[in-house]
């Protein structure tokens, strides 16, 4: 049997997601592997939106405080599950993706880029200074999701940090077949066209501002739905979820790992959390050293460290 | 893929080996050391530093030598637990001092909780000890205790209406929060409640509404950072002639700098021992401990020393005096401890713990000081 690409990038996720915690020394390790996976969700949603599509978005935290503060608020004001809230949340991102989108993706450029990125300050803003709904920048208790007390009932006792690893890394894995899944489908050829040619797409009767729109309207519900994760992770969240630094660590996370690759984004999205973790040895050298991984890659790996470095091996084996 | 894997792996074994030093008493520490709260988790770290080398150069605790394990969460609620975590999961400390920030703290709490391991915060807001969780304390007076603390100043001088200017960040709408829901306990009306963003260069606008307000008396600032320096050089300019109230959040050298001694001279802030250690009378209390840790503290850093910086020296304090007479470092014995100290007399006030309260100052904590002359003197 031949391993089509698709397959192959799940085979070998699924593979990292169980067989890494056989090393874990501690449950720490637990927390870091399921931020990673977080983070990777978000970014996967970047990869449809930058990747595929070829928009930049500079407001994509936006929706991971739309995603957020939907689990946080929507079970103490309307008695929804936190389930629930999730969809939400990703339901309330979905239609701010299409209000925002629509008018600006019918323009050629990179109007999508400082519109999304007033979009993501406005929810920012909202999050910090509506007090009376969100208790302001102090942030907010977020309740807990009960998918852990289920599983204690059916006899299947897990640690909360190893509950969100494998929980985190299931979503992931769905994520990241949906969006293999697109890849391959029409709508992922069109994308691609579109991403290589506006132009050429646009003859051969691709309809350019609606797949932009989709592919962004995508993206924030994947954005929305990590960001309602971290937050039941966390069950604890404040606007900075929605800032535009985080907005900017997306972005990063998608074009350092190499943004038209799932599984280059997932590593970006590893990179950038372990390299923190690491770098606290050198303490103050710390933000330096990162900017400093960031350059370079950026400089001799263009295409993302992931997709560079396999072509490099492919290059030799040949 | 095999890179992948092996690059994967190789990180993780880089992580473990970071952490693999050893000491008798292992304490952890995450603070803001940088980004936007650098300002209170920079003072901090240095703090606990030179706490701990002084420590082990005078012999330990009970003979044992203390390891701080310190990291710097950047203001970042997520990196501060991911940090809460690593400390208690990884480090193993047995006790964690930090959260420079509500926002930090609050993230820590549940992690610290599930660990049972006895947590110190250093931030300001009530919710952190209200209501009682059995591991978390924290060091600095409440925000609803400085709004205490001005408001008996203000009815003492025989003021009914004031105004309040705050800021928008956590900390000024904390403040404003509270200080709403005390004031009536003083006879006191708000007669004019305005806000400014913590980024804004001018707050003449606010000022001149406050200014307009009917039978207005006083003026309230809570707010931290530049905001208040910049409310009080608005003020100047405007001549209000009404006395000007700012918050324990600018309790420091720094603010009468950068609002100029001309614009701060009347200004009253509750304030704490600290900043006045020169001129404490030589019978009080917290004299030795203020001196002692403001010389210590600005011949190592060669900055002056702040109310922030004595939270942690405060934590640390309190970590010593619970491990010392717990005679053991297990996290359930430090954490009983903790809350039976009494008496101990810090930077900030002197703590006298119980099961029903974790912070453990009362009012007297906070002194009512006035700026005369770019310099701070005592109201009495």
């Amino acid at each position: 049997m031949k391993l089509t690409p698709k397959t192959a990038t799940l085979l070998v996720l699924a593979a990292l997601i169980a067989l890494t915690p056989l090393f874990f020394p501690s449950g720490y390790y637990y927390r870091v592997g399921a931020l990673i996976f977080v983070n990777g969700l978000s970014v996967l949603g970047i990869v449809i939106l930058t990747g595929y599509a070829g928009q930049v978005s500079l407001g994509h935290a936006g929706f991971a405080g739309i995603g957020a503060y939907a689990c946080a608020l929507a079970p103490v004001h309307l008695g929804l599950h936190p389930a629930l809230a999730i969809v939400l949340g990703a339901v309330i991102s979905a239609i701010m993706a299409w209000l925002v989108g629509r008018p600006i993706l019918r323009l050629k450029g990179y109007y999508l880029g400082v519109a999304s990125l007033g979009f993501g300050i406005l929810v920012s803003m909202v999050l910090s200074n509506e007090r009376w709904l969100t208790k302001g920048p102090d942030g907010i208790e977020v309740p807990d999701l009960g998918l852990r007390d289920l599983l204690k009932d059916m006899g299947l006792k897990l640690a909360n940090g190893e509950f969100w690893y494998f929980f985190s890394g299931i979503c992931l894995l769905i994520g990241a077949w949906l969006v293999l899944n697109l890849y391959n489908s029409p709508t992922g050829r069109a994308l691609r066209a579109l991403h290589g040619s506006e132009i050429a797409a646009r003859t051969v009767g691709v309809d350019v501002a609606k797949l932009k729109l989709q592919a962004f309207v995508i993206s924030a519900v994947y954005a929305s739905v990590a960001g309602s994760l971290l937050a039941l992770m966390n069950k604890f969240v404040t606007p900075d979820v929605a800032g535009f630094m985080h907005s900017i660590e997306m972005v990063t996370m998608a074009v350092l790992g190499g943004a038209g690759s799932v599984l280059g984004a997932i590593f970006g999205a590893g990179i950038l959390t372990l390299l923190p973790q690491v770098l606290t040895v050198f303490a103050e050298y710390e933000q330096l050293m990162l900017g400093a991984v960031m350059m370079l890659v950026m400089i001799f790996m263009r295409d993302g460290l992931l997709p560079s470095v396999l072509r490099k091996i492919r290059g030799r084996g040949e | 893929m095999k890179t992948l894997t092996t690059t994967a792996l190789g990180t993780l074994m880089a992580l473990g080996l970071a952490t693999a030093a050893m000491a008798d008493i292992k304490i952890g520490a995450t603070v803001s050391a940088t980004g936007p709260a650098s300002f209170l988790g920079d003072p901090e770290a240095k703090t606990l530093e030179m706490l701990v080398e002084e420590l082990n150069a005078a012999g330990g605790i009970n003979g044992e030598k203390v390891e701080l394990v310190l990291y710097d969460d950047g203001g970042d609620p997520n990196k501060a637990r991911t940090f809460a975590t690593r400390l208690v999961e990884d480090d193993e400390v047995v006790a964690i001092i930090g959260g420079s920030t509500t926002g930090t703290t609050m993230s820590i709490i549940s992690v610290a909780e599930d660990a049972e391991v006895p947590f110190i915060s250093l931030a300001g807001a009530v919710e952190i000890i209200e209501p009682v969780k059995p591991f978390t304390f924290k060091t600095p007076h409440t925000d609803r205790m400085a709004c205490e603390k001005i408001f008996e100043d203000m009815q003492k001088r025989g003021f009914t209406k004031v105004g309040m200017i705050s800021g928008t960040d956590g900390f000024g709408a904390s403040m404003q929060a509270q200080c709403k829901s005390v004031v009536g306990n003083y006879g006191i009306e708000i007669v004019a409640d305005e806000t400014y963003d913590p980024k804004d260069a001018d707050m003449t606008a606010q000022l001149t509404n406050i200014k307009g307000a009917d039978g207005i008396q006083a003026v309230l600032n809570p707010g931290f950072g530049q905001g208040p320096s910049i409310v009080t050089r608005n003020y100047k300019q405007l001549a209000i002639d009404l006395p000007l109230y700012q918050s324990h959040g600018v309790a420091s050298d720094g603010f009468i700098e950068l609002a100029g001694a001309d614009a701060a001279e009347g200004v009253r802030l509750p304030g704490t021992a600290l900043l006045i250690a020169d001129i404490l009378p030589e019978d009080d209390a917290q004299k030795p401990v203020v001196t002692a840790y403001k010389a210590a503290f600005e011949a190592k850093t060669g900055t002056p020393v702040g109310t922030f910086g004595g939270y942690a020296h405060d934590a640390f304090l309190i970590l010593k005096d619970a491990i010392t007479r717990a005679g053991s470092a297990e996290p359930a014995a430090i954490r009983d401890a903790i809350e039976a100290t009494s008496g101990l007399v810090g930077t900030t006030g002197v703590y006298t713990m119980s099961p029903e309260n974790h912070l453990g100052l009362d009012l007297s904590a906070f002194r009512m000081l006035e700026i005369k002359g770019g310099k701070w003197t005592i109201v009495e």
